[in-house]
């Protein structure tokens, strides 16, 4: 369960949300200034919000009141940026090893094949990020953040830099991601069809505030495609 | 070709003894120095930029004679070293070592500072998502990527050591054995009648070692691009 209620006044409109949600894929729905990337940030810890409560399963990660902040390390939450940011000076093998290293987890071969399998990126091991393609890298940092063994996984706008065939090419995943990892997740995104395919729960974010929430019926009706 | 004197083979392997102690030492210091500078605010962060930089801007006779001022045998920090823990640094080699990492720690630092700077912080901060402490974070990310700017520094501040006269010869004098590096064996020779042909020989040999550092540093420079692209 994921418990959010935070404020912060940022450059822009000053964000004030606040959910709790039992979604195995919560949506985090709205246009480009809403403030969903500035609200996972403060989910994954990169930012503190000026007031309010952020707990995931009962543990408290931010609360200003008792000046409780725990630090982006010991959050267990993974994160595939908008950007990616592979590390370029490893290969893909190190990349996704990272987390495991980091948290000096045990070597699984299994859940690592398990993983480099759904994701298909067996054979991109040795490649460094720079010789990959748009929908590899995208990929190779699902797989990073999946390996980490996060207890929550934030994506935000994972199909958002792609184009029309490459969003094709990775949606699958995602939908094989929710129903095979068993990790919750956070999905960001703009866009109400991959809503559709992929959350279980949508808050509606608007200029920093939550104006609706609940399953696919509150999302907006395409009137074109795009 | 070159007939070197066993006086001026002291001089070079003093030189070059001198200059690498430096460099080794003040890397590590240097790299402190300048992460704080590139990724830490804090109060007098301005005043302590200015003060690596002191012995760029102060004539090197200057900075000598307050290096031996503090670190002579009498001088506040020195006269502590030499009672307590036995270390001297006037009119030894190593004096001329603390003198040519100070002279050449502006040089060495700023290299690194620009290339920690130029360090993507996003990287950092996926790093810290996926579990990395703060000093894991520098250890295996910052760093690596900083790298090349850091041996371009060893290699600046190590030419810089090399060349290192002013506050040498005014800190530990011109001892040769001791203290007298290639510089200084240069300005004893020009000074000396018949000494010309002895002290060309040095300069030849100066230029060789300076040129060397620049080529490897202009090919660390080079390697540092690829890295940051990933490739």
């Amino acid at each position: 369960m994921l418990r959010v209620d935070v404020s912060k006044r940022l450059g822009g409109p000053t964000i004030e949300a606040s959910f709790t949600s039992e979604g195995r894929v919560t949506g985090l729905f709205g246009a480009s200034g809403a403030g969903k990337t500035s609200l996972i940030n403060m989910i994954a810890g990169l930012s503190r919000p000026d007031r309010g409560i952020i707990a995931i399963d009962g543990e408290t990660l931010d609360e200003t009141a008792t000046q409780t902040h725990v630090p982006v390390h010991r959050r267990r939450i993974g994160y595939v940026f908008q950007d990616l940011r592979l590390f370029p000076h490893f290969d893909v093998r190190q990349n996704l090893d990272y987390g495991r290293r980091m948290n000096r987890l045990a070597e699984d071969g299994v859940q690592q094949k398990r993983v480099t399998d759904m994701l298909d990126i067996g054979h991109l091991l040795d490649r460094r990020p720079g010789r990959l393609s748009g929908g590899e890298r995208q990929r190779v940092a699902l797989g990073r953040a999946l390996l980490s063994q996060p207890r929550l996984l934030l994506l935000d706008e994972p199909l958002g830099s792609l184009d029309e065939e490459r969003k094709e090419e990775i949606l699958p995943y995602l939908v094989r991601l929710r129903d095979e990892a068993g990790i919750p997740m956070v999905y960001v995104s703009h866009d109400p069809s991959e809503m559709r395919k992929l959350a279980t729960q949508i808050v509606m974010l608007r200029r920093g505030r939550v104006t609706a929430f609940g399953g696919a019926e509150i999302l907006p009706v395409a009137l074109a495609p795009g | 070709m070159l007939d070197i004197s066993p006086t001026e083979w002291t001089a070079i392997e003093l030189s070059l003894r001198v200059a690498t102690v430096a460099t080794l030492v003040a890397t590590p210091v240097g790299v402190a120095v300048a992460w704080l500078l590139a990724r830490r605010e804090f109060w007098g962060k301005a005043l302590l930029d200015a003060f690596i930089h002191l012995p760029l801007v102060l004539p090197p006779v200057v900075t000598g004679y307050l290096l031996l001022l503090t670190f002579g045998r009498r001088g506040l920090i020195g006269a502590w070293l030499a009672d307590h823990l036995g270390i001297v640094f006037a009119f030894r080699w190593t004096g001329a070592a603390l003198a040519c990492g100070i002279m050449s720690f502006p040089l060495l630092v700023r290299p690194i500072r620009l290339s920690i700077e130029a360090v993507d912080r996003r990287l950092e901060q996926a790093a810290a998502t996926l579990g990395a402490a703060p000093w894991q974070v520098f250890v295996t990310v910052t760093l690596p990527l900083a790298l090349p700017g850091v041996l371009a520094g060893m290699v600046l501040g190590f030419a810089k050591a090399i060349g290192e006269f002013g506050a040498t010869i005014t800190f530990v004098s011109n001892i040769p054995g001791e203290t007298q590096v290639i510089s200084s064996a240069i300005y004893s020779l020009i000074q000396t009648p018949d000494g010309d042909s002895a002290a060309l020989r040095l300069v030849v040999v100066s230029i060789l070692i300076s040129t060397a550092a620049l080529v490897a540093s202009e090919w660390f420079a080079r390697r540092a691009l690829l890295r940051l692209h990933g490739i």
